[in-house]
């Protein structure tokens, strides 16, 4: 019972509430394992330059290379003759670059106006609220559908069309919080000094509302990864860029003749998203006192 | 001219249930270095009485004026050099703090808001302030949840009083603390008063800390003041059967006897009853009472009350 914690230390606070997340959050197995995991994924996507200086998309050997047929290329080759370990190790780079893009502009935007909404409450809240339901009341994966074909292909306007998608559920997130948070004595204690609005949401109540939103963070950068996976398997992503769910894609027809084309991207987004997952589910639990806690 | 004129202020919020009258009608003054009491049992309106003064719960209608002028339609801009002069402790001393912030930056903030002095003064002003409430000059790298709930309280009421404001309106500031700990904070409250040159309007269900702390009480019963007087009057003669119940149950090692408590519990202010709002619950309740709302009348000088049969009260009843 590591996580055995005081009532006052239930209370989100700094320091030593970090610290206690912390500790809890190395006592979770799933959670370091996931870390580690996406500390090595971001490492190979940085250096894929460096492991993989030619272009992914040019044929580099005889096509269908069975993975371990060739020690040169050792997740072998697909119907073009391209390297696959080449073209996963550039598709970490997009599919991490979409995600975290995705997710930080999501999550701005949803800030802006959740914080927005909750804080000041009333008509505003009504005229916010409905303005979410309007990006909410479609399909989210037709919406992206629709936002890039109008859009030109390209992997800034994939990133911005899944940021649109996304934002809702960042919003209606702070919202929450916001609301809940502006009730609070010390909200009352701000307001009673005269701050002014802008001083209590950004300094007052925003650092009490992050803990939900950063664990809400790395399920958007799932989502995002999984969207633009999608994307490009229709086709619908820039065609100039390998990606994971692109080469899913090129290996759909081929299917049961080489397999691999598929499930080596495959299991890559798989891993990915899974890791991203258990890394939300273990902040949530580190930075919730109360689930900490229990365990 | 007293500092706080309230006039015939009232806070209604308007629920799925019908209209709450949180308060509803009320008037009263605090007068410059005068320390005001204000009792009445949970839910009767008195924390929404000392917000809506503040301008922190809405005002439906009536006049709250400061020092002359009105404040009570002053916008948040305007407010804004009022705010300095009024200012509130709050009864929960884990809540009113915020726990991501530094003692220094939760006592230097407000200065900073307000433009008062330079960033070196600012810290100053800090120090000085944090040793007047007895706290140590190195809290100020400290955290909220480092302390305890009294020193917390001390934070707060070093919050209150860093602006230098002339009124301090305490909401209950000591009932969520141990019994030896509120001797402590209502002391230090009494010190700071004649250092600060402070005028209260002083919040509590607790009659013996009100009594030791104030020179005038105001009784609060469902959002209207049913009985006001000097805290002596008050205690040597209780004219409404509300207040004579409230000093009944007081604990007093020198009664003998033990008084009944009041019947039934408060009715939720969303059924207010009709006539005088006591009556359901009233020893000396008559027809009249059921249909006429007892308007406040002057006893004595400086001791009103509103009730019917205030004259029939038997002195000292409660005496064997």
């Amino acid at each position: 019972m590591a996580a055995v914690v005081d009532m006052a230390e239930t209370l989100a606070v700094p320091q030593e509430g970090r610290r206690r997340a912390f500790r809890a959050f190395l006592s979770n197995p799933a959670g370091v394992i996931s870390l580690a995991f996406l500390l090595c994924a971001v490492a190979l996507a940085l250096a894929a330059p460096h492991l993989y200086p030619e272009d992914p998309l040019s044929m580099v050997a005889r096509p269908f290379l069975w993975p371990g047929q060739n020690a040169s290329y050792p997740l072998g080759t697909d119907s073009l003759g391209r390297d696959v370990a080449a073209g996963v190790v550039w598709g970490t780079r997009i599919s991490l670059l979409v995600g975290f893009c995705a997710m930080a502009l999501g999550i701005s935007l949803g800030l802006l106006v959740g914080a927005v909404a909750g804080y000041f409450g009333g008509r505003v809240d009504d005229a916010l609220v409905k303005f979410i339901e309007i990006f909410q009341t479609p399909p989210s994966f037709v919406l992206l559908v629709v936002l890039v074909a109008i859009a030109q292909p390209a992997i800034s306007t994939v990133i911005v069309a899944i940021a649109l998608v996304t934002w809702p559920t960042a919003a209606r997130l702070v919202r929450a919080e916001f609301r809940s948070l502006r009730e609070k004595d010390f909200v009352m204690a701000a307001r009673g000094l005269g701050y002014g609005h802008a001083r209590i949401i950004v300094r007052e109540i925003l650092p009490n509302a992050l803990p939900p939103l950063i664990v809400s963070a790395s399920v958007l950068v799932a989502t995002a990864i999984l969207m633009e996976a999608a994307l490009s398997f229709l086709g619908l992503s820039d065609p100039n860029v390998v990606s994971w769910g692109s080469m899913i894609g090129a290996g759909r027809e081929l299917l049961r003749t080489a397999w691999y084309l598929c499930a080596v991207p495959g299991v890559a987004i798989v891993l990915t998203v899974l890791a991203l997952n258990l890394l939300g589910d273990a902040l949530n639990d580190s930075l919730n006192p109360r689930v900490s806690a229990k365990r | 001219m007293p500092l706080l004129e309230v006039t015939e202020l009232e806070t209604h919020y308007p629920t799925s249930r019908g209209l709450l009258k949180a308060v509803d009608g009320v008037s009263f003054t605090v007068s410059a270095g005068e320390s005001v009491g204000l009792v009445g049992e949970s839910g009767c309106g008195k924390s929404t009485l000392g917000k809506a003064i503040l301008g922190l719960a809405p005002v439906t209608d009536g006049v709250v004026r400061f020092d002359g002028e009105e404040v009570s339609r002053l916008g948040s801009g305007a407010r804004k050099p009022f705010r300095r002069r009024m200012q509130m402790i709050f009864q929960d001393p884990f809540g009113s703090l915020n726990p991501r912030h530094s003692i220094g930056e939760i006592l230097s903030a407000p200065l900073a808001v307000h433009g008062v002095g330079k960033a070196g003064d600012r810290k100053d002003r800090v120090a000085r302030i944090l040793a007047q409430v007895g706290l140590p000059a190195e809290s100020i790298h400290r955290y909220p949840h480092e302390f305890s709930g009294g020193q917390r309280q001390r934070i707060g009421i070093a919050r209150a009083l860093i602006l230098d404001p002339d009124l301090v309106i305490c909401d209950e500031p000591v009932s969520a603390l141990d019994l030896s700990i509120q001797a402590q904070i209502i002391n230090l409250l009494v010190s700071l008063k004649g250092e600060f040159g402070l005028s209260f309007l002083f919040i509590s269900h607790d009659l013996s800390v009100v009594r030791y702390f104030s020179d005038r009480v105001l009784v609060m019963y469902l959002g209207v003041i049913v009985e006001s007087a000097m805290a002596s009057q008050l205690w040597s003669r209780p004219l409404h059967p509300y207040t004579r119940a409230l000093i009944a149950a007081v604990p007093d090692p020198a009664r003998r006897r033990q008084v009944a408590p009041l019947d039934g519990d408060l009715p939720g202010p969303q059924d207010v009853p009709a006539g005088c709002r006591f009556h359901p619950r009233c020893p000396l309740s008559s027809d009249r009472c059921r249909v006429e709302a007892p308007l406040p009348r002057t006893w004595a000088p400086g001791h009103d009350v509103a009730c019917h049969h205030a004259d029939e009260v038997p002195r000292a009843s409660d005496q064997p």
